[in-house]
């Protein structure tokens, strides 16, 4: 049997290489070519941070580009240098992104930012280095692949909560792990983040990732640190974890089509929601 | 058309960690953008020879939003012989243009299936076929239909496409052919339109097979053709 969170939550040791484990023994891969490919796709990460925080261009639809560098040059009025560089590299990824550029889904695109925000952010500002950040990794992915064993990882099958939950949901199990949460820790971080991104809404502004995908991101990577914050500190999700990815599913199913990434319901559906896809389409 | 049991969970049992960190793509979306360019491209291979001419049927969210989500690049830049990751994704179909491509869009009603799904419709000189599959999130694909016979292909390993004609013994010799190359079968799915005439085989491979015993299999006169497509997942 494949592991559920609630039965990672009972085991020892640390949550990624219980994970990394039954991986290698699904797919034959050896442990060097996985941890070789996740050091591969963190220096992607990095390389899109650094592009995203100095580029200001603006992305195809021309709604989104410059926050991330606006927000990384603004004076920094609350003195919390934590929580403004992890928002302002998680939207860094995703005007990458939104602009076309190169970055590694986390685990869609349109949510991309939200785990190299929360984790290299947390590791940056902690002066962690690079190599203490693939098991971590390793876990976000592996949350991610229990996660899709009950839904699709898509904002057209179940909305943005599938999509922002989910990789919130893994950014949290990874900055616990590297903080030195126990698997039990980590999964109660995935659920505590899961659990408050429920019902979540996929209506993106023209059908652009750009409006609301791109500040987005820069809000879940800090509710994926604050959700590690809490279970590192022991606050438990009272509903068990695996119970928390089934109530999102139902939600999913419940959700109508017009706010399931059809560009017809919410943002996109507001006056000038409507009129930048216009403009958009004219454009073409 | 069958459904393709959208709400079975074995649907997404192929995904590994590297699909969930991963894959390196060019934005901006990895259902709409990945997604659509890996299926594209193992339609590409359902051909022998590079298709001249190719429809791409948008049903759902792909018909909705695929403009704002370079669906139409990604799906051009698929059958041209594109990775996700590859740069010149954005240019795919001036690319297509010049290299005398011609390449069209229109918008299917395909019912209850996955909101992510195309109909592929590639042709060349020689030959025409149609395949249909769904992005099912992350950059996770399964194509399920190939010229109307159910099958089940995700790139997550090599896969042997056959059309054969429906007599006894057929998947018997293919599977002995498989064995003597030492080759592992993953998946295996058959199925057939009408007893006795004609039937298609997807089997997934933990390696791709020879030459020489794709050749064979060719060969047999109760196998029509013989395609190998690869693995697209990393």
């Amino acid at each position: 049997m494949p592991l559920t969170l609630n039965a990672l939550a009972q085991l020892g040791g640390l949550a990624s290489e219980h994970l990394l484990k039954e991986d290698l023994e699904e797919t034959g891969q050896p442990r060097a070519t996985v941890l070789a490919t996740m050091a591969e796709r963190l220096a992607v990460m990095r390389a899109s941070i650094q592009q995203g925080l100095k580029n200001s261009a603006p992305s195809v639809a021309g709604m989104v580009g410059w926050n991330a560098k606006t927000l990384w040059e603004a004076p920094d009025l609350l003195s919390s240098p934590l929580t403004r560089r992890v928002q302002a590299y998680a939207m860094a990824v995703n005007e990458e992104n939104a602009r076309m550029g190169r970055i590694v889904a986390a685990p869609t695109a349109g949510s991309a930012g939200t785990v190299p925000g929360a984790l290299i952010g947390v590791a940056d500002h902690l002066h962690i280095p690079d190599e203490k950040l693939l098991m971590p990794l390793v876990l976000a992915a592996g949350i991610g692949k229990i996660i899709s064993r009950q839904i699709y990882i898509a904002g057209s099958s179940g909305g943005c909560q599938n999509e922002i939950g989910s990789s919130a949901a893994m950014a949290a199990a990874a900055v616990t792990e590297l903080l030195g949460g126990t698997p039990e820790a980590c999964v109660h971080a995935a659920a505590l983040a899961l659990q408050n991104t429920l019902g979540l809404v996929c209506d993106p502004v023209g059908g652009f990732v750009e409006v609301p995908c791109v500040m987005r991101n820069g809000f879940y990577s800090v509710h994926a640190v604050t959700s590690a914050e809490q279970a590192l500190a022991g606050i438990r999700s009272v509903i068990p974890p695996d119970e928390v990815i089934l109530a999102m599913a139902g939600i999913g199913r419940l959700l109508p089509l017009e706010l399931r990434e059809t560009g017809e319901g919410g943002l996109a559906d507001t006056p000038t929601g409507r009129a930048l896809a216009a403009k958009a389409r004219d454009n073409k | 058309m069958p459904l393709a049991n959208q709400d079975s969970k074995a649907q997404t049992n192929h995904v590994s960690l590297l699909d969930m960190i991963g894959p390196v793509m060019v934005g901006p979306s990895s259902s709409h953008t990945a997604g659509a360019c890996r299926l594209a491209f193992l339609a590409l291979h359902t051909l022998e020879e590079p298709p001249k001419r190719v429809e791409f049927g948008l049903h759902g969210s792909f018909a909705k939003t695929g403009h704002g989500h370079g669906t139409h690049l990604a799906l051009a830049a698929g059958v041209l012989g594109m990775k996700p990751d590859d740069p010149r994704l954005p240019q795919a179909l001036e690319l297509a243009k010049s290299q005398g491509m011609g390449i069209e869009f229109k918008n299917l009603e395909l019912g209850d299936v996955h909101p992510n799904t195309v109909r592929i419709t590639l042709e060349n000189h020689s030959e025409r076929v149609q395949v249909t599959g769904s992005s099912l999130g992350g950059g996770v694909v399964k194509i399920w239909n190939i010229e109307g016979f159910e099958v089940r292909v995700t790139g997550s390993a090599p896969t042997l496409l056959i059309r054969n004609v429906d007599t006894p013994g057929v998947i018997a010799r293919v599977a002995r052919v498989i064995a003597d190359d030492e080759v592992n079968i993953a998946y295996l799915s058959c199925a057939r339109q009408k007893r006795g005439e004609e039937a298609m085989m997807s089997i997934e491979i933990d390696k791709p097979l020879s030459e020489i015993s794709l050749k064979y299999l060719a060969s047999l006169h109760y196998i029509l053709w013989v395609r190998l497509l690869p693995q697209v997942m990393d």
